[in-house]
């Protein structure tokens, strides 16, 4: 049975009635240098067993390799039975179901969401999610101007140090609404964001700050003067986070004197794998006075008049159904699917398994720091506290040692230059809780190899954890 | 038959305006207005210090069945706004012509509440929009 319901027929029928000669003549309105023209590499059709086939090569384009990169996508241990409840037909369907009669389930498991997510960054409440990391930076920018009645200025605050890809995105959506996005230096020392960069905005009108933690390079920022400071401006804080690292560090909502009004990062860490890099999703969460101007749907707990517990969407008059183009959002869906993993994810663990995948993360990363440095062609670029990523900088030209780690088969991390010119040679490296202390050393030996070969002398190798 | 005051002015778009005797005019949603939308759950009002235009955006009233702009009768400057909706929305359910007045602007040109009606014409306005 064909699930595009409308006949050969039907749609003559339809373009009569309007008096219109084809589908395409629905759409002249649309520049033609606009148009993306037809998409090439997508075949006509294939059956299940040529899909299966196509998708599973593809999958292995990817190959298993020994992963030392995060950069905003983390390689972490998923618990089996995620995805086995992901998967059952009661979560697994077509289209994410929202009706209070018929979806009780589901929107009670949105509603565990959020309470999670509002006790992982210490804010009021949590919407239901919303596409990914990048998007959700964009949105809770779109939102710190809405709900900042007080700045008339459309500047927004954002360090070099937040996510390159984050900012990007951020940018594109903004950009033609008369939104500033002004970039602040990070320290070369530290690697963090300083007062002293936003000293020259001091006594100016601002909107929001944006402050990561930990950051893009995975350094702590001083996340309580930064807020602060951001405060006695008059400007919101938008905090994004990792999930994983709120187990251990201080949440948003306890940043400075007064919190992060906004919080928002990728959700992928939590339950989700890498899948050659999406599907993820974005969560978001803020104070409750600005809960009118948060995007996407949120789930409430109420009583019925029998007095029941029932799960139902609330606070819809702000998503565009009811306000059209003065919605606080045109991306009023969630990632039913993944926060539905997610959710699974942080109940089979807990408060206090967060915390160990937290911990095991920043110690697997101190050893890795220790046993990659022991090389004196390998040192790490900053001096500040991290969490679970570092950049080290190399004294010789990463290029061809990527390539020979890659020969095998060892993701070495992130080369900061693509995004940070400035930054040659520099690789941002990541160990989470499934690198062992194997892992490391066959990653060191590698690496010491290869600087050997690409070194006339090589570099005197100190013993480990010397 | 819904109570519309004949010492008011009113706009086609269900706003009521009282002329005050210092010259600065007071803006809130007719009594028709709240009856239509229902129990009021959120009022955002305008920044006093802002300036607005006639026919501009410039509060939202928030029901349990929609969120609609309220928009200022008269150009010209607003000069307080009632900060107790806040906390009490349902003032304007309760009291639409008094307690939960919205706003109130000092007119750039008091001259342009001419152009607004007046209770009768509202009642036929209302008349005429019923059928």
């Amino acid at each position: 049975m064909p699930f595009i319901p409308h006949t050969e027929a039907d749609v003559q029928d339809m373009l009569a009635t309007i008096g219109a000669g084809d589908i395409e003549t629905l759409f002249d309105e649309i520049p033609a240098n606009l148009r993306a023209g037809k998409l090439s590499g997508v075949p006509e059709g294939m059956n299940e067993q040529e899909v299966s086939r196509l998708m599973l090569e593809r999958a292995e384009q990817d190959g298993r390799p020994l992963c030392f990169m995060g950069a905003g996508a983390y390689d972490h241990h998923i618990p089996a039975a995620v995805w086995e409840i992901t998967t059952r037909g009661e979560f697994y369907s077509a289209y994410t179901p929202y009706q209070a009669e018929a979806s009780q389930g589901t929107l009670q498991l949105i509603y565990e969401f959020q309470t999670m997510m509002s006790g992982l960054t210490a804010l009021d409440v949590s919407n239901a999610s919303l596409y990914d990391g990048a998007s959700g930076l964009a949105e809770a920018v779109l939102m710190a101007i809405r709900a900042n009645r007080k700045s008339k200025s459309h500047r927004v605050l954002v360090p070099t140090a937040v996510h390159p890809h984050y900012r990007k995105t951020a940018r594109t959506i903004v950009r033609n609404q008369g939104i500033e996005l002004v970039e602040l230096p990070y320290s070369p020392q530290g690697g963090n964001t300083l007062l002293e960069a936003l000293e020259p905005y001091t006594g100016q009108d601002i909107a929001a700050l944006v402050i990561q933690q930990p950051n893009f390079f995975g350094i702590l920022e001083d996340v309580d003067a930064l807020t602060d400071w951001a405060h006695a401006q008059g400007a919101l804080v938008i905090g994004v986070a990792n999930p994983i690292s709120l187990a251990l560090l201080k949440p948003p909502g306890r940043w400075g004197s007064a919190g992060a009004d906004i919080a928002c990062g990728e959700g992928q860490p939590l339950g989700v794998p890498l899948m050659s890099g999406g599907p993820y999703f974005g969560y978001m969460c803020c104070k409750m006075e600005l809960v009118r101007q948060m995007p996407g749907r949120i789930v409430g707990r109420t009583i019925d008049r029998d007095g029941r517990q029932g799960f139902t969407l609330t606070l819809q008059a702000r998503e565009q159904h009811i306000r059209r183009s003065k919605a606080t959002s045109n991306i009023c869906t969630n990632q039913g699917l993944l926060v539905t993993a997610a959710t699974i994810y942080m109940s089979l663990l807990g408060a206090e398994g967060l915390r160990r995948v937290a911990l095991a993360c920043h110690e697997n990363t101190r050893k890795l720091v220790a046993a990659l440095t022991a090389n004196d062609c390998v040192q790490p670029l900053f001096n500040r506290p991290y969490f679970h990523e570092v950049p080290l900088q190399l004294s010789l030209p990463a290029d061809g040692i990527v390539r020979s780690l890659h020969a095998h088969n060892i993701l070495p991390g992130y080369l900061l230059s693509k995004e940070y010119p400035e930054l040659a040679d520099t690789l941002l490296v990541c160990a989470t809780e499934v690198r062992t202390d194997a892992d490391i050393a066959t990653y060191a030996g590698h690496l010491n190899r290869a600087i050997g070969a690409q070194t006339a002398a090589g570099c005197p190798v100190k013993p480990k954890m010397a | 038959m819904s109570n519309i005051p004949v010492e008011l002015k009113y706009t086609r778009t269900h706003e009521w305006v009282r002329h005050n005797d210092d010259g600065s005019v007071t803006v809130g949603i007719t009594d028709n207005a709240q009856d239509q939308l229902g129990d009021m759950v959120y009022i955002e009002v305008p920044e006093v210090g802002q300036s607005v235009s006639a026919q501009e955006a410039c509060a939202v009233v928030e029901s349990v069945k929609a969120a609609s702009d309220v928009y200022s009768p008269i150009s010209g400057e607003v000069v307080e706004v009632n900060e107790t909706l806040a906390d009490t929305p349902e003032t304007v359910n309760q009291d639409a012509y008094g307690a939960g007045w919205l706003f109130r602007v000092q007119p750039a040109d008091a001259g342009d509440l001419d152009a607004l009606m007046d209770g009768d014409a509202y009642a036929g306005f209302l008349e005429d929009e019923a059928h």
